[in-house]
């Protein structure tokens, strides 16, 4: 999966240029607004995690929530399957913050505070992989629609109508989120289908 | 199978610790050490108490995080492997397996089986690096080096930084991985450089750090995961010896 990752490879190059041009900045001072905004932001997630004292681990959430993933958002996914995934996903989401359970406080080392903040995340971005992969009505890249294949199997993309990326904009957590497109520009290609045979 | 774990739980580096009892009677034989681990916390969760806290990462012997010292030897008593590359075959249904941190005073413990080794950090930075330009890395063919050289550059390279080397020795030097970070460096042309200065600084962070000194016991290159060779100590002494007698102008 670090292979598939984009940015596994792009990060070293692009850090080391962006770090060169910040060695003359100082220390930045952290009694700024935005600073409490976010640290305001972070003890206020933590507590809620703590707080639910409920009876499932964390563990326990996000083996679920993988199996989830595993059976329908996979390589090859469906429309009903994506969209089961998704309704299953939003009801994890409730059940983990009603019933998971996190020991310890925040004033220690306590790893199961960070994996708790993680799998929160991992389902927030669960449920918008299913959400994207219901929008793009194509077999495209790594992943396979299987309403979309040509006769003999192969992936169908549909350059016509999906040539974007999809940049999606976090809407609340109960909202549906906002896509952005950033449209795919080929000035010195042309776009053809990629066939191994 | 089923084992008895002896775990050293303590809650800070200022407070008592003590060895606690634990029976796991479903552990399988083709889990990791860690994975056994993973399930103890799973059934300490569920029962409403503090997991035991260990560190981990890649697991796949790479990152150098999942320390603890197991019956006795650091990363277990497997050759050349981390602890998350150690199976629970390798042990015996019924068997009491003891688990402690790396013990080191330049090492405090944080919880449990977690350790701070920021004192690694601190030497890598004090001259752990080549200066170069940021940008694209260079071709790998573009300075050609003798095949030898670079095997033997490799093989330093190979350190993870875990600090089993440390918690193996009775004086918990930490020679061996300063010596193969100097030694992986010094042998590249583009390491020479600065090789002088990278001696010195490196060898006073350690002495800082509150490291032992080596007294060639060796144990580190027996237990080191990564096979590193005690060679790499005679080559930091000499590096560091002609870094005194000469200067990084004449060099």
């Amino acid at each position: 999966m670090q292979g598939l990752a984009d940015g596994y490879f792009v990060i070293p190059y692009t850090i080391g240029n962006f770090l060169a041009n910040e060695i003359r900045t100082s220390s930045i001072n952290t009694s700024l607004p935005e600073f409490e905004q976010a640290e305001n932001e972070v003890r206020d997630r933590i507590n809620k995690l703590l707080s639910v004292k409920g009876n499932q681990s964390v563990e326990s959430f996000h083996r679920r929530l993988g199996k989830i993933m595993w059976d329908y958002c996979g390589m090859s996914r469906n429309a009903d399957g994506l969209s089961k995934a998704r309704k299953m996903i939003q009801a994890l989401r409730e059940e983990f913050y009603r019933d998971v359970f996190v020991p310890g406080t925040d004033k220690e080392y306590n790893p199961e505070v960070e994996k708790a903040l993680r799998v929160a995340d991992f389902i927030e971005l669960g449920e918008l992989m299913c959400v994207d992969a219901l929008t793009r009505n194509e077999s495209c890249g790594g992943h396979f629609r299987e309403e979309y294949q040509e006769e003999g199997g192969e992936a169908k993309r549909d350059d016509e109508n999906y040539a974007f990326v999809s940049a999606w904009q976090f809407n609340g957590m109960d909202s549906d989120p906002i896509l952005h497109k950033e449209e795919l520009i080929f000035e010195n290609v042309e776009l053809k289908t990629r066939s191994y045979k | 199978m089923k084992v008895t774990l002896k775990i050293w739980r303590q809650s800070g580096n200022d407070k008592k610790g003590q060895f606690v009892e634990y029976k796991l009677d479903n552990v399988k034989k083709e889990m990791s050490f860690l994975e056994m681990l993973d399930v103890l916390n799973e059934q300490l969760i569920q029962k409403k108490e503090q997991p035991v806290a260990f560190e981990h990462d890649c697991r796949e012997g790479i990152c150098g995080t999942c320390n603890m010292v197991i019956n006795g030897f650091p990363h277990g008593p497997q050759q050349g492997t981390t602890t998350c590359q150690l199976h629970m075959r390798h042990f015996k249904d019924g068997d009491t397996i003891w688990i402690e941190p790396f013990r080191a005073k330049a090492f405090p413990i944080i919880r449990d089986l977690v350790v701070d080794r920021a004192a690694f950090d601190r030497i890598i930075q004090a001259g752990g690096y080549v200066s170069v330009n940021t940008g694209q890395a260079q071709d790998a063919n573009a300075i050609p080096i003798q095949k030898e050289i670079v095997s033997e550059a490799f093989d330093a390279a190979a350190c993870i930084g875990c600090g089993a080397c440390v918690a193996a020795c009775p004086n918990a030097s930490a020679m061996l991985f300063v010596s193969a970070k100097v030694s992986h460096l010094s042998m590249l042309p583009q390491g020479k450089v600065e090789a002088k200065k990278r001696a010195q600084a490196m060898v006073k962070q350690m002495d800082e750090e509150g490291f032992g000194r080596c007294s060639n016991v060796t144990a580190c290159e027996a237990e080191c995961p990564k096979g590193i060779s005690v060679a790499n100590i005679a080559r930091l002494n000499r590096e560091y010896l002609g870094s005194v007698f000469t200067s990084e102008v004449n060099a």
